[in-house]
This record gives C-alpha cells, structure tokens and sequence, in this order.
C-alpha cells in the first residue's frame, strides 16, 4: 500500500538506551535528560503511549492501597507529588477530585478502615472515612444501598496519554532522542554486561539499558538471556461516556477492593467524561485488547453497583487495556543475570501515579550502578505552553488567529478543536505520526461523533504536514493504513505521464 | 472581531439552511445570513452524488449536489449573506451569536431570530458497543462517502456493512461500482432501515444479502480489519447461541442510525423531544427559547431532502415574521401526542393558530412495520381526522397535511396508527412516501 515515511537515520551509540515509549519509558528517558547523557529511547510503534498508556483508568492514586514497604507504595506516594509539582509545566491535564472507597456494608467500612490506617502508614493526607449521608451529598448519583466511604482528597485525574507525550516532548526538549517504529531485535552481551542493542534500524552500542517495555519486557530481558520473571496480561474493559454525562459523578468512585484488583470503578476523566470499568481477564497474547459482549456486561453490572443509572444510549466508546502484571510488586532494579540492564517492569497500577517516581528510582540505580550523573545546566524543565483554542479569551483568540489563520478553521466540531492545534501537536517533538495520535494529543476525533466528521479532514491535514500520500496514513499501528487508491486512478496518472 | 446584526441568521448552510435562509427572504427579512462551517454550502448533499433528489420539489430526478446548486444559486440571487469556513461557538438566548474562521477571525453577530439548521451524525460503533479489536478499516458510511466522492479514496476492497440505514445501502451499490467486493448488509432489527427504493437499487440489483435479525458480535484485526464474526439474533436482538459465524472484510462501514447534532440547542437549554433527539417545536418550528427556530435533521432525521427543504421553508419564514415582531414567542399551548402505533410526531407542540391558515403539516414515524393502516387524528370529540395507507415502515416517514378546521378547538389532539381491517384494493400510494 502506501510507502513508508523517511524515518531519521537512529543514533549509533547512547549512554543509556530506555526500550518502551509507555509513560514509564518516557518519564525515565525525560528525567535522565537531566544530565550531561546520550539517552535513547526506542518505540516499536508508530508513536509513543499506544500500549497500556492509553488504555487505563488515567487516575492519580492517593496511595492508601499499596503495601507499605513495597516499590509500590513509595513510587505510588512520590509520583502523585511529583505530579502535582510539574504536570502544569509539562502541558499535562490534571485535576485533583478525590477518590471515594464506596462501601456497601459494615463488613466493606471495615475494610476502608484498614486501608485508612495503611494510608496514614504510607504517607497518605487527608484520608477520611465518610458516613452514608455525606457520600450521598457529594455524589447524588450514588447508590441507595451505601454504607459510607474512605476519602482520599489527593486523588486526581490525569490524561495519560499527554504525560506520556508531556514527558516524551521534555526528554527532546533536553537532548534525548525517541525513535520510534523502531522494534528490539536482540540485546548484545559481552562477559555477563550489555554492550549494545540490535533493532530493526540498526545496532546502537551502550552499556545501560532500561527495560521498560510494558508487557513486552520479559520478552525483551529474555533477549539477554534474563528469564528471572514473566508477564502476565491482565486485560480491562472499558466504556468512555459523552462529556454531556459529566455530572454522574465528581469524584472517582471505587467499590471495596478485592485481592485481585481495585475493582470496577466510576469516574470523571480529566476531559470530563465519564467512564466505567476495568474488569479482569487473563488472556494469552500480548496484543489481545478485544472487547467482548460478556465483558461489558460485566463492567456495566459492576458498576451499576456504585451507581445505578448509566447513561448507556451515551457511550461513545469502549476499549481494552493490558495490565502488565507479574508479581505483587513491581521489578524495579538491575537484571540478576545481566549487567547493565536494568530493569522497570510489571507496572501495573499504580503504574501511571508511580511513573515520574519511576524515572527517579531508575536513575538512582543507574547512578549505584556506576553512570555518572552531571546535571546538565541547560535542562529546562518544561515544555512550551500550548493552550487550547477553547481555553483562551476571545482577546486571545483573536490575535491567535491573526497570527495563524488556521488557529480560526475548526475542525473537530465535538471537542472544537481547530487546524492549528492539530498542526501544532504533528510538528511539536514527539509529535502525532497518526490518527489516534492527533486523538490522543489534541482530542480530535475524541467526542461524541468519534471522528465521524473530522477523520476525512485529520487524515488529509497529516498527509500535508508529513509530506506522505493519503494512502499512507495510518490509524495507529504499523500497518494501519486507512485508505487505499481508487481503482483507475493509476491509469489516469500513467497517462498523464 | 468583525460585528454584525441580521435579522434572521441561520446555523448551517445544507438543505435546511438554505431553504430557510430563501424563505426568510421571501417572507420579507431584509438582513439573512447563513453561516456554514464547511467550504461550500450544501452540506451532506455534496458528498451524496447519487441520484433521486429533488422529484418533488423541482419534478426531476437530481443528484445531491445537483439539488445543492439549485439552492445556492437561488441564495446567490436573493441577497443572502453567506459566511463559508465558519464554525459557530455559541448562539446565546436573546440572539447573539459567537463564530469563528479563518477569514472571519473570531465574530460575534447579534440575530432577531435564529434557525437551527445543523444537521444530523452517525451514530458510532462505540455508542451500539460492538465488541472486538479496534483496527483501521471500521468507518461510518457517511465519512466513508465523503472519502469516496469528495476525496478520492476507497476505505476497503472487501466491505461489509453493518445496518441498513439508507447512507449504508447507497455505499454498498458505490463501493461495489468502485470495484470493491461488499459482502453482506447485517440489520439487527427484523425489517430493513432504508427506503424501499434503496434495497431494491442498491442491493437487490447488485446481488448484495440483506441479513434481517443479524448483528456482528466481534471485529477482527490489529493493524487493518481481518473479519468479523455474525450471529442471529431473537425477537429481543439477544444473539442465538451457536448461529455466529465469521466473515472476512477488510472494512466495516456501519450505518446504524443518525443523531439530531442539536448541542448548541441544548446549550440554551431548548426543550428536546427525547424520541427525536431534537428540540421541542410548534407549527412555526419555533422552539422552547423565543426566536429560535429549527428544521431539518437537527430536529428529526427526515428520509427526503425535498421534505427538508419544505420544513425549513416553514422555518424560516417565522424566523422572518419574528424578526420583524409580526408573532412572539411560542406559546406552545397544546400538546400533539404520538399515540397507539406511532413513535413520533413533528411539531409536537402546537400555538396560537395563524389565521387564514387552512392546514398543518405533520411527519410521523411509526413504531414498526406493518400493513395496511390507517392512522388517525383523535380528539375529545372522537376521531376528526384519518387517512388509509398501504404499508407502513419506521424508515419511511409518514406526512400528513391535516385541515385546521378539523382541530382548531380541540384540547387533546392524539395521532394513532393502526391496523385497517378492510383495506380497499389501492391503485398506488396514497401516502407521501417517494415511489
């Protein structure tokens, strides 16, 4: 079909190569950028945040949960700090709404007590528990049947997609590289270190890898020769309501948890929708993000338990995530088999709350594990501000368009999202190479009509900034091409000729 | 920010704008302008190249963008103001509205009356939530036609497509004459969604299954669709285990159904007509919020577009006499009910009657197919009013222009469809549907 955009030639050599263009990969390759270091980060994908970044709960856990002692747990309090420190400057959408623990009966507010009292272990603030009356109050679309509930006010609501390119964005900003479409083919060894990193671009030397590879990283140590742990996919349903339903609920809504997982929740996005899910599924492939009828049904039953009027005629989409998971806590820490390798994997949840928390920790070891770590002065660390059209004051808009007629053409008419916008977020570093990704960054296509009427129009602005044929614009993966030629239209060319 | 007043402004520049933008010119509105976000007035009926409009309303055979011409070159010729590459932020009550474009920057423009004439969207396939991977290749019919026609550019090679509605019917004939294979049409429903016109031109004559009581349970594919897999469904759309059966494609186009794109409606908090998605009207198409009009797919998905010309001629008219403060707002006295048999009515509301008026038209749907029928117009006094139609279908809209005499004083006013138990031996229709 339609041939492939000239990719940039990839760096031949790096101090560290971080394998993974999740949120996890992109918050280490940014915070290393810190330093005076050659890093590289290589992604598989057309884009970054397409595995399990962008299909997730995209919420800011309190902390209260974690196990105290654990990776976990201190990952989990440090990241959701983190962010409220730097997501603004990132350009990373977040909202501080609180999470409810929403019990059921005497035996559930029991349990929100002991999550109480581990909160307070791990460092958590403002945990309260809640009577039935005041969590009616503050969500009136609650259940009759509750008991009460555990606050947590420091729970927020994060785009998970932005903080994946936020971070991603900032790493160029300060030096490193992304290469994307740009899959791990082998990881060289010489006497038990990693020397250097075969992919499907070439071979780039360095001897300290991150693995930071979602569900692929026991693939990728397994290149090494490190079967020290695997992953197991834990797959979660998902369904994602209009905006127009944003009242349903004001804080992210928890059922008691179980052992397994956090349960089927409710919850506002950072955009102001509202979506309900994960439920959990084992499944054997790595790319099986399938929905499935017996799967909705179940998150709709589940979460018509903390709130029993879903507005199901106001779905605008469902989708599925993997969870990597591999034990009960994350593997964070060189290889035990190979040096230089380090591995930051079964990031499960709280994944996203841990995963600038993550970047510190990586670079710590990497520092223990002898990488010297100068702070390079120059490091700036945030992106330019890119504020979105409907945000601004009419004074602005005005003088936006005046100076880019196109910040004036609206093209995504459900989130009004105008050309510049879209031009912006192709051309920015680690900028959209795709569909979803203009989705995923500037929320085209996004709404209510899913695309319906600007993924025709998105599809043609890609084109023209790429310099690539229609033909060759892709929906997501590699060869996610969406249209092809119209028959006879070579003919005519060939005659023209 | 470029200023301006009008007298009648109308949101959207398709059909329904058009033909109310002319009306309200004609009705005596010296300042109308249409504000229309795409490049080119015409809105849907430029990407419908197809033939089959306009048989009523200019008595010939036209194509979409045929009908289109007309229209503008008659807004071209009435003085009408027309902003192109223009989207409306908001239409406030009182009549100011925000709007923005390249060219125009960003302008306010104060209106005396205001048409919404926005138009319709697919539904998706997240909002029917079918299962399955999410890969390239799945499209709604009508972006899938804009691609086709205005582009260039075919979606698939091997398509199937998913409900009948009319826009999926006329792009299993297109994909077919562009050289695609089209598998297969699955309706969930017992009864197909499109005109009759269209399955016997579009399907029956190319070959192409209708599958009536199918639905697809699971799309295939990571990078481009591979398949799909199709079961049966029972009398209550549940899926009859063990009839799946799977289907390659590289492509599924859906057409299951359109929505009234009514938010800048809701925005002013408009009554909505929970049937129709769209807002609450009287005779006029006046809304609940004075000086707001609407007519068009906006306030009920209409089969024929020579129907939405005609209703947004009503429209746009008492945008005119509005604006010119000849009537006031809508007092919406009565209640017009979409009683036994039927699923809606426009207007659902009726005013103060105008005088000198001799008749009301009305649009129906029913609620599911049937034979013979009559559907009638009960009131305190009884039944005042009926007329006997030869088939009834949900994707056919029933019109029925009904002599105010009939009703001028009655307090209920009921519509009921039912079964005609003596049918007469009919020699063609009597009902408006489109041969």
């Amino acid at each position: 079909m339609g041939e492939m955009r000239g990719l940039e030639p990839i760096s031949s050599k790096a101090d560290v190569v971080v394998i993974g263009g999740g949120v996890v990969g992109c918050a280490i390759a940014r915070e290393l950028s810190r330093y005076r270091l050659d890093v590289v980060l290589l992604e598989q994908a057309p884009d970054v945040a397409t595995g399990t970044s962008k299909a997730n709960s995209g919420i800011l856990h309190a902390g209260f949960d974690c196990e105290p002692g654990t990776w976990k747990a201190r990952l989990n309090v440090r990241g959701a700090a983190l962010y409220a420190e730097i997501a603004e400057g990132l350009g990373i959408p977040r909202r501080e709404i609180g999470s409810l623990v929403v019990a059921h009966s005497d035996a559930d507010l029991a349990t929100c007590e002991s999550l109480l009292a581990r909160g307070r272990e791990n460092g958590v603030a403002g945990l309260e528990i809640w009577g039935a009356d005041r969590l009616r109050a503050h969500e009136p679309s609650i259940s009759a049947d509750v008991a009460g509930a555990l606050w947590a006010p420091t729970a927020a609501v994060v785009c998970p997609f932005l903080a994946t390119v936020g971070f991603g964005e900032n790493a160029i900003r300060n030096g490193a590289k992304i290469h994307t479409e740009c899959g791990v083919t082998g990881l060289v060894t010489a006497g038990g270190r990693i020397v250097a990193v075969e992919t499907t671009r070439g071979r780039i030397e360095a001897r300290f890898v991150v693995n930071a590879a979602g569900v692929h990283a026991a693939d990728v140590a397994r290149l090494a020769g490190d079967d020290s742990f695997t992953i197991h996919p834990r797959r979660g349903e998902y369904i994602l309501f209009d905006r127009s339903t944003g009242a349903l609920a004001r804080s992210v809504l928890f059922p008691t948890p179980s052992k397994v997982s956090k349960g089927i929740l409710v919850s506002p996005t950072v955009h102001g929708n509202i979506f309900i899910g994960p439920n959990a599924a084992d499944v054997d492939e790595l790319d099986d993000v399938e929905t499935t009828a017996p799967g909705l049904d179940e998150i709709i039953s589940g979460a018509r338990k903390i709130v029993p009027d879903l507005p199901l005629q106001n779905a605008i989409t469902e989708f599925a995530g993997l969870r990597a998971a591999a034990g009960k806590d994350f593997i964070i820490g060189e290889s035990p088999i190979v040096k230089g390798l380090v591995h930051a994997a079964g990031i499960q949840s709280p994944g996203l709350t841990s995963a600038p928390a993550i970047g510190e920790a990586i670079a710590e070891i990497l520092a223990d594990l002898g990488l010297k770590l100068t702070p390079d002065p120059t490091f700036v660390p945030v992106n330019p501000h890119r504020p979105k059209f409907t945000e601004q004051t009419p004074v602005e808009q005005m003088a936006r368009i005046a100076a880019d007629p196109l910040a004036g053409r609206v093209i995504c008419r459900c989130e009004t999202i105008t050309e510049a916008e879209i031009v912006a977020a192709i051309r920015a570093p680690c900028g959209a190479r795709t569909i979803d990704g203009v989705k995923r960054r500037v929320r085209a296509g996004a709404g209510r009509c899913q695309g319906g009427f600007c993924g025709p129009r998105v599809t043609a602005i890609l084109a023209r900034e790429l310099g690539i044929p229609v033909t060759a614009v892709r929906k997501e993966t590699l060869e996610s091409w969406l249209f092809y030629a119209r028959a006879g239209l070579e003919i005519r060319e060939d005659i023209d000729a | 920010m470029r200023d301006a007043t009008y007298d009648v402004v109308t949101i959207g520049g398709g059909p329904a704008g058009m033909a109310a933008a002319l009306a309200a010119r004609q009705a005596g509105a010296d300042r109308v302008l249409i504000i229309e976000r795409d490049r080119e007035l015409g809105g849907i009926l430029q990407q419908c190249i197809h033939n089959g409009f306009g048989l009523r309303k200019f008595k010939e055979e036209l194509t979409g963008p045929g009908y289109a011409d007309r229209y503008i070159e008659m807004v071209g010729a009435a003085g009408i103001d027309v902003w192109l590459d223009s989207t409306v932020l908001a239409a406030e009550a009182g009549g100011r509205i925000t709007c923005v474009g390249p060219t125009t920057g960003l302008a306010t423009v104060e209106a005396k009356a205001v048409v919404h004439s926005m138009g319709c969207r697919e539904r998706t396939r997240g909002a029917i939530r079918i299962p399955g991977s999410r890969p390239a290749g799945v499209f709604t019919a009508g972006a899938a036609q804009r691609m086709v026609n205005m582009e260039g550019y075919l979606p698939g090679r091997d398509v199937v497509i998913i409900g009948s509605g009319d826009i999926g019917l006329i792009m299993a004939r297109r994909m077919t004459l562009e050289g695609a294979r089209v598998r297969a049409v699955f309706e969930i429903m017992p009864y197909s969604n499109g005109l009759t016109r269209n399955i016997v031109q579009c399907l029956e004559d190319f070959g192409i299954p209708l599958y009536l009581s199918h639905c697809v349970v699971a799309v295939h594919g990571h990078d481009r669709v591979t398949g799909v897999t199709v079961a049966e469904v029972d009398a209550d759309l549940h899926v009859k285990p063990g009839t799946e059966f799977d289907l390659p494609c590289d492509c599924v186009l859906l057409s299951v159904g359109l929505i009234p794109e009514n938010e800048l409606g809701r925005a002013i908090g408009v009554s909505t007509d929970r049937i129709t998605s769209g807002a609450v009207v009287d005779q006029f198409r006046q809304t609940s919020k004075p000086g707001f009009f609407a007519a068009g797919n906006v306030l009920h998905v209409h089969d024929l577009v020579d129907l939405v010309s005609n209703e947004a001629e009503i429209a746009g008219r008492s945008a005119a006499l509005f604006a010119k403060g000849v009537f006031g707002e809508a007092t919406h006295e009565r209640a017009v009910i979409a009683g036994e048999g039927l699923r809606q009515v426009v207007p659902q509301r009726l005013s103060t009657l105008e005088k000198g008026k001799n008749a009301i038209r009305f649009f129906f749907r029913s609620k599911a197919p049937m034979g013979p029928s009559i559907i009638a117009l009960k009131t305190e006094d009884g039944i005042v009013w009926d007329r006997k139609l030869r088939v009834v279908k949900p994707s056919e809209m029933i019109v029925a222009d009904i002599p105010v005499n009939r009703f001028a004083k009655a307090s209920h006013i009921e519509f009921v469809l039912t079964l005609d138990e003596h049918p007469e031996p009919l020699e063609g229709a009597v009902e408006e549907e489109d041969a």
